[in-house]
């Protein structure tokens, strides 16, 4: 059984102002397995956020299904960690609090929940930092903690909406890396929305290309390059180049359709 | 409250120019009581009809220490008028966040209340309280308690509509992010959008805090027989004008000491937000 088992997942948008119906998501089918590095590629717009909303429970498709660990999603819950696009931190909550906001809707006491949020600030390098609140932290800080945030959770899947689009190009490789370092020390499902080739040949073990919309899967390529990649060895730039030639396909298809 | 300019080392000069900086704010009430007491002092009006700022500060002595009695009945009896005074405009204030961040939080927060409750509300929210001095009369009589309906009348709408915007506005994202760390309707309240909505709430308390003081004196002109808003009629009757200033300065000075306070708790619970606005600047 694979860990997100996705069903001929269809979304329509209805625009009431124009009185149209959008389709955004069209057919998809998708089986990610358990401690996957999976990256969903595709230019904006093609519906990559609202495919992984439905998976967080925010959105329900139009018709399909999605099932997590063999379960029918139907709300959000602790078993899926989102890190949303903007860190999306209780401003007036501490590093440490935001961290440990799931342990004080689950009513443990201060004292362990201090306890336990204290390993994952150190797994995303904050130590110092657990008293300030977002507002005192950069953006790349930020994140940090809305990783460290959906990480304490331990749930079968992380998804991830662009979260590093908004850094500096620095922070975002730095970021990257560990990452990768944590997905590898603790071994967890990961989904990870990019419209950036590089972003998604970095992380990745598999690469969902999707194509512009109706957002449809275009291919899922299998990309098992050992780590830490080399970004100019040949095999990475084989790979980039034929995911490369599926976007650019797409686009010649759109432009004779046109 | 520490500002932004602490951290840097107190040099001469940096605490000459703050020192200024303090100054700053008194030029213009300085000016403006100069030019009063000049004016007043030229004899182009007679004095009962515009007494001197030292007058004025002469029956506020007198009201509040009793040292010589110019303000007879009222000599030394400041402190009883402002108590009862203060004591309407905390009583109707708290009555008004009380019910005011109740049911602006629940027509925020909910589609139900929003329908059955906010029509009536806002139909009421247009009527000048004051127009209710009639009918808070025969109610309550000639008491505390029609001072206190009335100003609880004139400050719960700040609360109501500030609470409602509070709640309407909460990123939507944060309520993804409580729903996600598996948040029950309960807590999605308590420890979400109530916090999120904490700061809208707070600007709500401050103008309410101004109308209470508002509508206090006004029902003392008319339907109680104590507090300041009382002296300050009672002495226009007796063409006491030093007595009435008097008043309207103490109305002023409590009004603005009653946001200060509310300044420093909203400073204390909203420190997290001080780092990104403007007010965590000198001042
Ligand atoms: N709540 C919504 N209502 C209507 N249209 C929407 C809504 N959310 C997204 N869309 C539309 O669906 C399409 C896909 O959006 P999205 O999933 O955000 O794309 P991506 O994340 O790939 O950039 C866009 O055209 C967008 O306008
Ligand atoms: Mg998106």
């Amino acid at each position: 059984m694979a860990a997100i088992e996705l069903r001929n997942i269809v979304k329509v948008f209805s625009d009431k102002r124009r009185g149209r119906d959008l389709l955004t998501l069209d057919n998809i089918n998708l089986d990610i397995e358990a401690n996957d590095f999976v990256c969903l590629l595709g230019p904006s717009g093609c519906g990559k956020s609202t495919l992984l909303n439905i998976i967080a429970g925010f959105e329900q498709a139009t018709s399909g299904r999605t099932l997590v660990d063999g379960k029918q999603v139907e709300r959000p819950g602790s078993d899926r960690g989102v890190v949303f696009q903007q860190a999306t931190l209780m401003p007036w909550l501490t590093a440490i609090d935001n961290i440990a906001f799931h342990l004080k809707l689950k009513g443990i006491a201060k004292a362990e929940r201090y306890d336990r949020a204290m390993e994952f600030i150190e797994l995303v390098g904050l130590r110092g930092f657990e008293h300030h609140h977002p507002s005192e932290m950069s953006g790349g800080m930020n994140q940090r903690v809305g990783i460290a945030r959906a990480l304490l959770m331990n749930p079968s899947v992380i998804l991830m909406d662009e979260p590093f689009a908004a850094l500096d190009a620095q922070t975002k490789l730095e970021m990257q890396e560990e990452l990768v370092a944590i997905w590898q020390k603790r071994r967890c499902t990961i989904v990870f929305v990019t419209h950036s080739v590089d972003e998604a040949l970095v992380l990745g073990n598999k690469i969902v290309v999707m194509t512009r919309r109706p957002g449809r899967i275009r291919e899922a390529v299998n990309f098992d390059l050992p780590r830490p990649r080399d970004i100019t060895s040949p095999e990475f730039n084989d790979a980039k180049r034929h995911i490369l030639a599926l976007i650019r396909e797409e686009s010649t298809r759109l432009a004779q359709a046109s | 409250m520490t500002s932004v300019t602490d951290v840097s080392p107190a040099r001469p000069a940096f605490r000459l120019t703050r020192a200024f900086q303090g100054l700053e704010r008194l030029v213009v009430p300085a000016l403006l009581v100069a030019g009063w007491e000049a004016f007043a002092c030229s004899g182009m009006l007679p004095p009962a009809l515009l007494p001197a700022p030292s007058a004025v500060l002469h029956a506020l002595g007198d009201w509040v220490f009793g040292f010589d009695e110019t303000t007879q009945t009222y000599s030394g009896h400041w402190l009883r008028d402002a108590l009862a005074s203060a004591l309407r405009v905390f009583g109707g204030f708290a009555l008004a966040s009380f019910f005011g961040v109740l049911a602006g939080v629940a027509i925020g927060w909910s589609r139900l209340f929003e329908k059955t409750l906010e029509p009536t509300l806002q139909m009421l929210r247009p009527i000048p309280p004051v127009s209710w001095i009639p009918l808070a009369i025969i109610w309550f009589g000639i008491a505390d308690k029609p001072a206190i309906f009335l100003v609880f009348l004139g400050a719960f709408f700040p609360v109501l509509m500030n609470s409602i915007h509070g709640v309407k506005t909460v990123d939507h994202n944060l309520v993804r992010a409580g729903a996600m760390m598996g948040a029950n309707g309960r807590q999605m309240l308590t420890d979400i959008v109530l916090p999120a909505a904490l700061p809208a709430i707070f600007a709500g308390l401050r103008i309410a805090v101004g109308s209470a003081w508002m509508l206090t004196v006004t029902a003392e002109m008319v339907a109680v027989k104590s507090g300041l808003g009382y002296v300050l009629w009672d002495s226009y009757y007796f063409l006491r004008y030093d007595i009435v200033l008097a008043a309207m300065i103490s109305i002023g000075l409590l009004g603005y000491l009653s946001d200060l306070g509310l300044k420093a708790i909203m400073a204390r619970t909203l420190r997290w937000q001080q780092t990104t606005t403007v007010q965590g600047r000198v001042g």
